[in-house]
């Protein structure tokens, strides 16, 4: 064939586009695609897709959805820390003249890759699949407002997920960190493909991340059973609104200003160039606009988490509901006036600085409450310590401990010297693994048995627990040491042979977290095969007090047999503190949402259209975009989009549910 | 959240409906629509700002006053404004259930839809001509985006109307298609004030600078 028609069908991939030359990643490569084949060849022996497909990826059950969230970030937490044992090892090593093992070449992706996976494919999908599952399961709700945009919204997510992972494999990703500034991110300074997988993975997640956020608060907002006010809707929940419209308000930025990046690097604009009028700066200023808020996205539903969990394990309703409220209100406004922050060092002046370093010390206040409604909560409490509350104490430990150093960063002087070194990668790890991790573990073992009507096998999450705990300190804590002494971060190799027992104690710190990982998965192994003694046939097996546990576990379909009517803010404690009795008759059929595979398909063509556009195959991404755009207008033309769920199976399921209850007793 | 929670007769609290409704269908799509849109606003918000700051950033290359017709931007502008009335009269007919009146105000809107993004081109194009090209300069780059971006917003318009007309055709005002209406509307007026703003901050604030 010709050069210019190869050059037309593969852009700019070709064979030396395939690292074949890094036994690393040929390695890596081997592992994951041995894995998949077994993975796929046992799904065909065992005829699971049609099953998986009718049942899973096609479904708009919101629970279901939440679920695939959560087995998503799961996946994406292994890959995220095999980076993260990587950079440990190598910095490690690279001591006393030796190079370590990673060529700065893969050890700058790595970084950036860890940085990315974590964030956007690791903590948003499980928050935004505890939010799925949890919150129409709170609020009384059959689904969320719109269902098929919930599967259309997961999928998305899934197809960045893709994007940034076939960068291992076919190309490379970016080597700039993980925001990519220009100019190093500019066409100039990275010419290759790696910030285009970074930019078109983000892009593609994005847009699903957005619509669910319009998606969740549309429901929080009209899908409330009777009763439930504003005021009563249970912390998780309104943590979840909070989340959500700092999504819609602070997803939309990032959308641009990937947008602008692109231009430049595809059409040659100057928005961030160096000359012809750009600036650089303005990047690092929208983007942190959107960076500020989304680290709010994250730990505001893991207050919620914990804010149940404690009052839960303490037998006790939370206390200060309403300054819980408000503190979590008052959060998500100043999340918009920090941004600055992150760059002290720009030279925006003293005042400005001064200006955002209050903004920041003050959100300090709102927090510091809310760890005192915990306490409070806690105290006289009969606390039970179960996986849950275990994770919940280990978080406010961690945490404070981490939102000091914050404070501490917040001090513009101080700023001048930490910023960039490792006590600034010592203080989100300190915030985001002991708030926002800890919390989705919390989480996990908290509603695991709602999920699926078995609880955690207690064992293997206590050793998860405190591989995980103890692992944290011993990997974080010597980073604020060296960051203290100086060290920057990002750097592969070292001079100073005083420092390498820091990093050597940090390494050990990151395979006790490996240990707990594995435990982890052990944990989900040993309770499935347990199911039978797990098993929880009350639906509640925590005794606990808002609605989700007032239905099965697993719930049925449509969640709750009648609309439940809510009276107190722990609802379903007051149901059971005022002898509800369970409904046996008049059942009615049941409203729902149907099925569809058009999430999937466009998700599909977005991702493909991702790819084309990453390597220049203009022909894939022109007919990507076409198809998803036909198929997207003639979803349209489907005006039957919902069925009803006879009275007869109601009746079925909500008898087996009387049996099973009577069996208990 | 109406439905009267009151303890029933009996006195004993109530703690779920017997006998509920579901939601009637498009029940949450009109506030899901409006947070859309102000997501949508947000992108056009950070448009804006990046103008705001690389607007002046001209790099030696031609300045608003060299490119800007303003006579043409008059023009377009009452395009636009056209289109958002005769988009209203569409409103009003289908709320009257006459679909043949409210086709054809969908079509004349369509048609002024068409004609603003054919003006647009035009004027792009003979920028582009100059030598006023994206490339040229940050106050070009950020030109270009956020008038463009409003004008991809414009043809997305388009194509949703199309699409509407057909539905329209094929199935009539059902309650979905009003519904889906309505949110075109709201989508095709918000345009419009974001067009109010593009015209008052690029063209005219940009030629008195």
């Amino acid at each position: 064939m010709s050069p210019d028609l190869l050059k037309f069908i593969f852009g700019r991939l070709g064979f030396d586009s395939l690292p074949i030359h890094e036994l690393i990643l040929v390695g890596t490569f081997a592992v994951v695609a041995l894995g998949g084949v077994t993975l796929l060849a046992g799904l065909t022996y065992f005829r699971l897709w049609g099953y998986l497909w009718r049942e899973w990826f096609t479904t708009v059950d919101h629970k279901r959805i939440g679920i695939m969230y959560m087995i998503l970030g799961i996946v994406m937490l292994l890959r995220g820390f095999a980076d993260a044992l990587m950079m440990r090892a190598q910095q490690a090593m690279a001591f006393g003249g030796s190079e370590g093992f990673l060529p700065a070449h893969h050890y700058d992706q790595v970084f950036t890759a860890h940085g990315v996976i974590m964030i956007f494919f690791v903590a948003m999908p499980l928050v935004t699949g505890l939010m799925n599952f949890v919150v129409p399961l709170q609020i009384g709700a059959r689904d969320v407002s719109f269902p098929f945009l919930n599967n259309f919204s997961f999928w998305m997510t899934v197809g960045g997920a893709v994007l940034v992972m076939l960068s291992l494999f076919i190309g490379e990703f970016a080597r700039t960190g993980w925001l990519a500034y220009p100019p190093l991110s500019n066409i100039g300074y990275s010419p290759d493909v790696g910030v285009d997988y970074y930019i078109w993975g983000l892009q593609v997640a994005g847009v699903g991340t957005t619509l669910s956020g319009i998606n969740l608060i549309c429901t929080i907002v009209k899908l409330r059973c009777p009763g439930m006010t504003m005021m009563r809707m249970p912390v998780f929940t309104w943590t979840s609104l909070c989340t959500n419209i700092l999504i819609v308000a602070s997803f939309p930025v990032l959308t641009v200003v990937l947008a602008l990046l692109s231009l430049d690097r595809y059409v040659g604009t100057n928005f961030f160039t160096n000359d012809f009028g750009g600036s650089p700066m303005m990047y690092v200023n929208l983007i942190w606009i959107w960076g500020h808020p989304e680290v709010y996205i994250l730990v505001l539903p893991a207050f919620g988490i914990f804010s149940e969990v404690t009052s839960t394990f303490s037998g006790k309703r939370l206390f200060g509901y309403t300054s819980m409220v408000y503190a979590t209100v008052v959060i998500t406004i100043l999340s918009y006036l920090v941004w600055l922050h992150h760059f002290f060092t720009m030279g925006s002046g003293a005042s400005v600085n001064s200006f955002f370093g209050i903004t920041t010390m003050i959100i300090s206040i709102p927090t510091g409450a809310k760890m005192f409604n915990w306490l409070f909560t806690m105290y006289r409490g009969r606390i039970r310590y179960e996986l849950p509350m275990m994770w919940t104490i280990a978080f406010m430990l961690t945490f404070v401990l981490g939102g000091m150093t914050g404070v501490l960063l917040a001090v513009p002087p101080a700023d001048f010297v930490l910023h960039n070194s490792l006590f600034l990668i010592a203080h989100f790890h300190n915030v985001i693994i002991g708030g926002v991790v800890f919390g989705a573990f919390a989480g996990i073992n908290y509603w695991f048995p709602k999920a699926f009507g078995f609880r955690l096998d207690p064992f293997w999450g206590k050793c998860s627990f405190w591989f995980w705990v103890t692992g944290f300190y011993m990997a974080f804590m010597p980073l604020y040491v060296l960051g203290l002494m100086g060290v920057t971060r990002r750097l592969r190799v070292f001079d100073d042979p005083s420092l390498q027992i820091w990093f050597v104690i940090a390494a050990i710190g990151a395979g006790l977290v490996f240990l707990g990982i594995l435990s982890m998965l052990m944990q989900f192994a040993v309770s499935f095969l347990k199911r039978e003694q797990l098993k929880d046939v009350t639906g509640d097996p925590w005794d606990a007090r808002t609605l989700e546990w007032a239905t099965s576990s697993p719930p049925p379909d449509y969640n709750f047999a009648f609309t439940p009517v809510v009276h107190d803010n722990d609802a379903w404690w007051d149901m059971k503190k005022r002898g509800y009795q369970r409904p046996l008759t008049g059942f009615k059929p049941i409203h729902m949402p149907s099925s569809t595979g058009t999430g999937i398909i466009l998700a599909g063509f977005a991702t493909a259209m991702g790819f084309g556009l990453v390597w220049y195959m203009w022909w894939l991404a022109a007919l990507s975009f076409i198809a998803m755009l036909a198929v997207g207008i003639g979803h349209t033309f489907n005006y039957h989009r919902d069925f009803d769920i006879p009275a007869d199976d109601v009746i079925r399921t909500e008898d087996a549910r009387t049996k099973l209850l009577a069996g208990a007793k | 959240m109406t439905v009267a929670v009151n303890p029933s007769q009996t006195g004993e609290p109530v703690f779920y409906l017997a006998d509920e409704h579901p939601h009637p269908e498009g029940y949450s799509t009109s506030l899901g629509f409006w947070i859309y849109l102000m997501s949508d606003c947000l992108i056009f918000a950070m448009l804006f700002a990046a103008f705001g700051v690389l607007g002046a950033n001209y790099a030696a290359g031609p300045a608003p006053k060299d490119l800007f017709d303003l006579d043409l931007v008059a023009v377009n502008t009452s395009m636009l404004l056209l289109s958002s009335i005769t988009y209203g009269f569409a409103m009003l007919t289908m709320q009257q259930n006459k679909i043949a009146q409210t086709q054809m105000w969908l079509l004349i809107t369509g048609l002024f839809g068409a004609a603003f993004i054919g003006i647009e081109l035009t004027e792009f194009a003979h920028m582009i001509h100059e030598g006023a090209t994206p490339q040229r300069s940050a106050f070009l780059s950020a030109f270009f985006t956020l008038v463009g971006t409003h004008g991809l917003h414009v043809s997305c318009g388009l194509i949703w109307l199309m699409t509407l007309m057909v539905q329209v055709w094929r199935f009539g005002l059902i309650e979905a298609n009003r519904r889906r209406l309505m949110c075109l509307s709201m989508f095709w007026h918000f345009l419009d004030v974001v067009w109010i703003g593009v015209f008052t901050f690029v063209y005219l604030l940009g030629v008195l600078r």
